[in-house]
């Protein structure tokens, strides 16, 4: 019968207790972001899709040594070069990524030696048509060149 | 005769706007309540302060397809919804929201709401048998063994009052409160009971009951999300979805309303008759104990997990019932003594 | 109250739990046949979300299957990589610079109380309140925002390297870490007071959900489900790996062998990891984050390699078979929750719904993690 009556003291005593808690939380200012209107700055490392890096001149640094196509492991990188006549480096000529099938892990960027890779910082990537997925990277670098 | 039908008519006519302004705007309220315990804002784009939420909200579920799953018995699954709204809208007829205003006063007012508050329950037993589902099977059984359980409770610790005040018309129990909040039954300051020190336990019996009477968490075993989807209403869309809801709110301002009636004064004013406005017996103090009452409702469902059957099982019957039972048996004795 | 209750079987009905339901956090499905409301037997239907990642184990290099491993346990990827790293450097003799070992514990340990948190919030959220998952995701939101300010990632970490580690910690995430310590120790608090001491939930979970030691033993049971039932076993302390001998850490064990001694064990190493953060803050050494001498292809020499590691949910071991090519022969991955699940059936026969629920809700299920 003793404890009957402690039971009910101290389980009312718990419902008060919490009740406390989330009193004392209704009046503070949320702590949510209004995403659509406001968005979070992005970390220096975010890890965004990759995107090629241009020298002084807005030509890709990439030499395609293919080392990235080769380090990713679900193989969505695919890159083609040519070597003009009386050079002795490639130069690129397409860079597709086909972000469908990318888990964004960054072994490509790990990878290339030649600094010619890097995260972008977009993350605003929501589409209805897969095409939008397939990325011309070379075609990127120039538009971010004008 | 026929003015008193139209009196009817018109009486009902305002009870279904001040329900359904009540249920639309109390989702916002539980929406907006919920996000602020919560740390987020809650609805705000649709309007200011996301004010716009509940007439677009009704919009869409008034335009979405009712689906009607196969192998149901079409005529019980429609008529489940009607019932959940149905016996809510005729509770508000006696409820006086002050002396002058009031539909219809009945001498057995408490008895009148009791007995629409069961029939509130058979429209839960009613949709889950209908559904033709399991979920909803399993939580209409849980729904009506609760009800079964809260409602003696209840009714004892209405039977309490009635015997304080001597009548089972509403606005008469108003009535004996009059004249200041230490006239309210919550006090254990009425002298013709002898300041029966049970009198704040039975207010919380009442409230807790009237928690557990409308499916609201800590008690929504019938909904429970967790473990049976949706319960009663999982195969409702629609309005048919959406008169749940609004039968669910609905329930909730009657529960409100009958703790504000019998414990905490009706319309009268906290401070006493002033005899200058805000300080008067008005229907402005009866709305605002009510919205108070039904801010506490809201605060609950946002702190506490929710009970199982067996624990809610226990607590009516080892807790509520005998403890209300001894305030009843007390107050008798203490009426006849003093 | 949970009693065993006589059945009929002739009297039964099948409810089929998942794949798609609220209580089951994923694709699980469980078949369960019921007496009323309580549970004659209950059979777990794994196999909606397979991806086959030991078979990808074979077809990809060493350092291409690292991200695979945060795509098994979402919730605590960071402790899965460590493990995958473990097993590799053991086998290609690599040597971890120390800097790198303590980073490893931070991260790993971080990533334990988010992945806590979002048990704490979800199990809470399954007994029916709502506001805790809240509070939990806001706080997990810190810890997301501090590895997310390393990584570059939120979920899938990918942040170990073997060797080493993707890149070092600057000085904002140690600040950061420390504020975050101090917060959490707060809010610890503020939790106890809401959900710990609440007399609806110690109703609820207190003497229901019996997982005694024979059982634990039968299934294979690991981590705060063994250690809720009186195991004192967690592979931090009873095989160390890493630099985890070097700080001064409880095991939190509690021989009840109920849904509130598992619920208590995880709450505690909260507080634990808490402690071996701070301890791994104070005590870091500075110095490379990368071995100098690192073979450039990894082909671990033929044999058979094995790592456990603690996650937040138990013991996760890999076996590694090496033919010296540069994949895999054979990655055996042994995944906690996968034996901690298997136990439901045994152990919530006539039960009440609710409280199966309740129960399947203190074993911290991550289906991705259990079906592979």
């Amino acid at each position: 019968m003793g404890g009957y009556f402690t039971d009910l003291i101290s389980g009312t005593k718990s419902l008060l207790d919490g009740m406390w808690v989330t009193l004392k939380e209704f009046p503070r200012r949320p702590v949510t972001l209004n995403y659509p209107h406001e968005s979070v700055k992005m970390y220096r490392r975010f890890r965004g899709h990759i995107e090629l890096i241009g020298d002084e001149e807005g030509k890709p640094n990439c030499i395609v040594c293919s080392m990235c196509q080769r380090a990713c492991p679900s193989g969505c990188i695919s890159l083609g070069g040519v070597k003009p006549e009386g050079s002795k480096k490639k130069v690129l000529t397409s860079y597709i990524l086909d972000f469908t099938t990318c888990s964004l892990c960054g072994s490509c960027v790990e990878s290339c030696n030649f600094n010619a890779l890097q995260f972008s910082n977009e993350y605003n990537l929501a589409s209805t048509r897969k095409e939008d997925f397939i990325m011309d990277l070379l075609k990127r670098l120039e538009e971010q060149n004008q | 005769m026929s003015l008193t039908l139209f009196n009817v008519v018109l009486a009902v006519f305002i009870a279904i706007c001040f329900v359904g302004a009540n249920a639309a705007y109390l989702v916002w309220c539980e929406r907006k309540g919920a996000g602020l315990f919560q740390r987020r804002p809650g609805p705000m784009e649709n309007g200011p302060w996301g004010l716009l939420q509940p007439p677009i909200d009704g919009l869409k579920l008034m335009t979405k397809q009712l689906l009607i799953p196969g192998g149901v018995d079409k005529a019980i699954f429609m008529v489940a919804p009607v019932l959940a709204m149905f016996p809510a809208l005729i509770s508000f007829v006696t409820i006086p929201f002050s002396n002058s205003i009031v539909a219809h006063p009945i001498d057995v007012g408490v008895l009148m709401i009791f007995a629409f508050a069961a029939l509130g329950s058979m429209s839960l037993l009613v949709a889950g048998w209908g559904s033709r589902n399991k979920y909803s099977m399993i939580s209409s059984v849980r729904a009506v063994s609760q009800t079964v359980a809260y409602e003696i409770p209840l009714m004892i610790t209405t039977i309490t009052i009635v015997m304080i005040s001597g009548s089972l018309n509403l606005g008469d129990i108003v009535q004996s409160q009059l004249g200041g909040f230490w006239h309210w039954n919550i006090w254990p300051l009425q002298k013709q009971v002898g300041f029966n020190l049970l009198m704040p336990i039975s207010f919380l019996i009442l409230f807790v009951c009237s928690v557990a009477e409308t499916n609201r968490a800590p008690f929504d075993l019938g909904e429970a999300e967790s473990e049976l989807v949706a319960g009663f209403h999982t195969e409702y869309s629609s309005m048919g979805f959406g008169l749940f809801f609004m039968g669910e709110y609905a329930n909730i301002v009657i529960g409100a309303c009958l703790t504000v009636i019998l414990f905490l004064g009706g319309w009268s004013c906290p401070i006493g008759d002033l005899g200058f406005f805000p300080f008067t017996h008005n229907v402005g103090w009866f709305l605002l104990k009510i919205y108070l009452i039904i801010f506490v409702f809201i605060w609950i469902r946002w702190t506490f997990p929710r009970t199982t059957i067996y624990g809610l099982l226990n607590l009516s019957w080892k807790y509520l019932i005998p403890i209300s039972l001894f305030n009843l048996l007390l107050t008798a004795g203490l009426l006849k003594v003093f | 109250m949970t009693e065993p209750i006589s059945l009929q079987p002739d009297e039964t009905f099948v409810l089929n739990v998942g794949p798609q339901h609220p209580a089951t956090h994923g694709v699980l499905r469980v078949k369960m046949t019921m007496d009323g409301e309580y549970i004659y037997n209950a059979e777990t239907v794994l196999g909606y979300i397979h991806r086959m990642h030991e078979k990808m184990a074979e077809n990809r290099t060493y350092p291409q299957f690292m991200p695979n491993m945060g795509r098994l346990d979402y919730l605590s990827a960071m402790a899965f990589n460590h493990g995958y790293a473990l097993v590799v450097e053991r086998a290609c003799g690599i040597e971890v610079p120390e800097r790198a070992e303590y980073i490893r514990v931070i991260t790993v340990e971080l990533n334990r109380i988010s992945s806590h948190l979002v048990w704490l919030g979800a199990y809470v959220l399954d007994l029916g309140g709502f506001t805790p998952l809240m509070y939990c995701f806001d706080d997990r939101e810190q810890i997301l925002d501090l590895l997310e300010s390393v990584t570059g990632s939120r979920l899938t970490y990918c942040y170990f390297r073997f060797g080493g580690l993707y890149n070092d910690i600057d000085d904002d995430f140690i600040s950061g870490t420390r504020a975050f310590i101090k917060r959490m120790r707060k809010e610890l608090k503020m939790y106890a007071k809401l959900v710990t001491g609440n007399i609806i939930l110690m109703r609820r979970l207190k003497d229901h959900g019996p997982v005694d030691q024979d059982m634990c033993q039968r299934y294979g049971a690991t981590g705060p489900v063994a250690r809720g039932s009186g195991i004192n076993y967690d592979v931090r302390r009873n095989e160390p790996y890493s630099v985890y001998p070097e700080f001064d850490f409880e095991v939190p064990v509690y021989g009840e062998c109920d849904s509130y001694a598992r619920y208590l064990v995880r709450m505690d190493e909260m507080e634990q990891s808490l402690r071996i953060i701070e301890q791994a803050l104070d005590k870091l050494p500075d110095g490379p984050v990368n071995p100098k001498k690192k073979p450039k292809l990894i082909k671990p020499p033929p044999g058979d390699y094995f790592a456990a590691v603690e996650t937040a949910r138990g013991n996760f071991g890999i076996r590694m078979v090496s033919d010296g090519s540069k994949n895999a022969y054979r990655l055996k991955l042994r995944s906690p929750t996968y034996s901690n699940m298997h136990l439901f059936d045994e152990a919530c026969r006539g039960m009440l719904i609710a409280d199966a629920l309740a129960f399947m809700g203190s074993l911290d299920l991550v289906i991705p993690e259990m079906d592979r």
